[in-house]
């Protein structure tokens, strides 16, 4: 009997904590978008991105600007550069030779980076470090990621001389930090299990990095570094142009600000656009790789 | 055979750095970089700017100046930013609507996009708008749409996939699937993409500035070729500020929503 009554009872005490989980709106319709705190958050940033949006645009300085001209000027110019790419000023042989430079200035800057990187990466790690340290470094690698690349290529200019050595530093700086974070992450992400092991059979820190935690984020390691690699060499044509770094980036900067030869631009666009290609399909087949 | 397969390894690993080290004497040899000059350069580089690269009184004058320029800044990446990522999510919507043209076409454009970079689009844009802001955002707004049309393309295929097949199943037109399912589920990871490319794009605007003649980077360049290192100096000091808040604020967001 009393497994009879309380078959017909709870129904009616479920029936009654509903309203709380079921939430209605003023007409008594039932709300089925959650409207949790993330929710909320997420809205709230939208909402503040779209007027700071509004706001920038009604306070632009335009400086009185003829839109419908510039914009025909554009397409012309676009037209123009993506249907006759000529070399002018320099013969093809001279653009690769340019082209190599700008690659030899990432390839350089990615491998002193990572070797860097590899270091304080491996301080950064809190699993491999105490607490400490890591903040300390992952402090300043926010600092240093702060200043863009391109006055980092001018101060050391300013002291050193423009040139090789100017650029390298220069472009290092942000690779490295943008290395030691991605690093450090990936050296956190290990499985605690086998550093505590390591530990307990008596490895000492060294053995610990080099039996265990390198060789088990390697192609992760690797990965990040290629990214890196592609993002120094766009880094790199910008140095050109907008520190005289050289390379293919410079020549950019002369048929641009110099020449006003669109038809050059093209040809510059074109070989670097190919070389990015080529970089970013590497990339993703390291990438599906790790996967 | 355990043993062999460990020495292959090593081979393999000894091979890579083997080539990496040539790579490396190849690629000194055409910059003419030396080692050897570089460690030299950093500590010279450290006592020239103790020396030189501080804000002193007589340029603390200039701070107006440099906020005016860095609010046109740190605006225009905003606005690249959020413009930018409104026509990356419609591409990346089209390019996951399972239409096959549709799809190579999206991803060819985004891809073109992406990889041209935007010193590029800067240097053309300047010579049809000029000195003006236009010029920068233009060249802001192609970088960032193709950057992020990649990213929600991924985002999409990553986190909305199930929903989508399920959603499918069950009828739902193409607009009820992007409005019920992808949106929804994707949306935490892109307001997170659009904080990042935010901070992104502050860096990039003040290289665009440099060579469009507008903003912070502009007035950077200027000081640096008057050798006025001490305004410059000030100059390095208030990005570097904006971005650690910027940072900091998007962090805290992040951490809120993820």
């Amino acid at each position: 009997m009393e497994n009879v009554f309380d078959a017909t009872v709870q129904p009616i005490s479920l029936m009654s904590s509903w309203p709380k989980l079921m939430k209605k709106d003023k007409k008594g319709k039932i709300i089925v978008h959650s409207t949790d705190a993330k929710q909320n958050v997420v809205n709230y940033t939208l909402v503040f991105l779209a007027i700071l949006t509004v706001y920038g645009i009604a306070t632009f300085d335009y400086k009185k600007i003829f839109m419908s001209k510039a914009i025909t000027d554009t397409i012309q110019n676009f037209a123009i550069m993506l249907t006759e790419p000529m070399a002018v000023h320099f013969t093809y042989a001279e653009a690769f030779g340019q082209l190599l430079m700008t690659l030899s200035l990432a390839f350089l800057t990615t491998v002193m980076g990572s070797i860097i990187a590899l270091f304080f990466g491996l301080l950064a790690a809190k699993n491999l470090t105490n607490k400490k340290t890591s903040n300390f470094i992952k402090g300043g690698v926010a600092i240093i990621r702060a200043i863009p690349t391109v006055l980092w290529v001018l101060i050391f200019a300013a002291s050193a001389g423009l040139g090789s050595v100017a650029a390298i530093i220069g472009l290092s700086f942000h690779g490295i930090g943008y290395l030691i974070k991605s690093y450090s992450e990936s050296f956190e992400e290990m499985d605690e299990g086998i550093i505590e092991a390591l530990k307990a059979s008596g490895a000492n820190w060294w053995q610990i990095v080099f039996q265990a935690v390198l060789p088990s984020s390697i192609t992760c390691i690797l990965a990040w570094t290629f990214m890196r690699f592609e993002i120094n060499f766009t880094n790199a044509v910008a140095m050109g142009a907008a520190a005289g770094a050289g390379g293919i980036g410079y020549e950019l900067f002369m048929a641009g600000n110099y020449y006003y030869n669109i038809r050059e631009i093209g040809l510059i666009t074109y070989m670097v656009l190919g070389f990015a290609i080529i970089l970013e399909i590497f990339s993703n087949r390291l990438k599906a790789h790790i996967k | 055979m355990e043993l062999l397969v460990v020495k292959k390894r090593q081979n393999y690993i000894a091979m890579f750095f083997i080539l990496v080290a040539l790579l490396s004497y190849g690629a000194m040899e055409v910059t003419g970089f030396e080692p050897a000059q570089a460690l030299i350069a950093i500590p010279q580089a450290i006592v020239w700017s103790l020396s030189n690269f501080y804000p002193t009184m007589a340029s603390i004058k200039n701070l107006p100046a440099i906020l005016i320029k860095l609010h046109e800044t740190v605006f225009l990446a905003i606005v690249a930013t959020t413009t930018g990522g409104i026509c990356a999510m419609a591409f990346a919507l089209l390019s996951t609507k399972g239409v096959p043209v549709f799809t190579v076409m999206c991803r060819l454009i985004a891809s073109f996009f992406r990889n041209i970079p935007d010193t590029v689009w800067a240097i053309v844009l300047l010579l049809s708008f000029g000195q003006n802001v236009i010029s920068g955002y233009i060249a802001l707004f192609f970088a960032t749409f193709g950057f992020l049309t990649r990213a929600f393309v991924e985002t999409i295929e990553e986190v909305g996939a199930n929903s989508i097949e399920a959603l499918e199943a069950s009828g739902a037109t193409y607009g009820q699937i992007v409005f019920q399912a992808i949106i929804p589920s994707c949306i935490t990871q892109v307001v997170s993409w659009l904080l990042f490319m935010i901070e992104t794009n502050i860096r990039s605007s003040t290289l665009v500035g440099m060579l469009t003649g507008t903003g912070i980077g502009n007035l950077f360049n200027i000081y640096y070729k008057f050798f006025d290192y001490h305004s410059a100096s000030l100059v390095v000091i208030m990005i570097v500020i904006v971005i650690l808040i910027i940072e900091a604020a998007s962090n805290h967001v992040r951490r809120m929503i993820l």
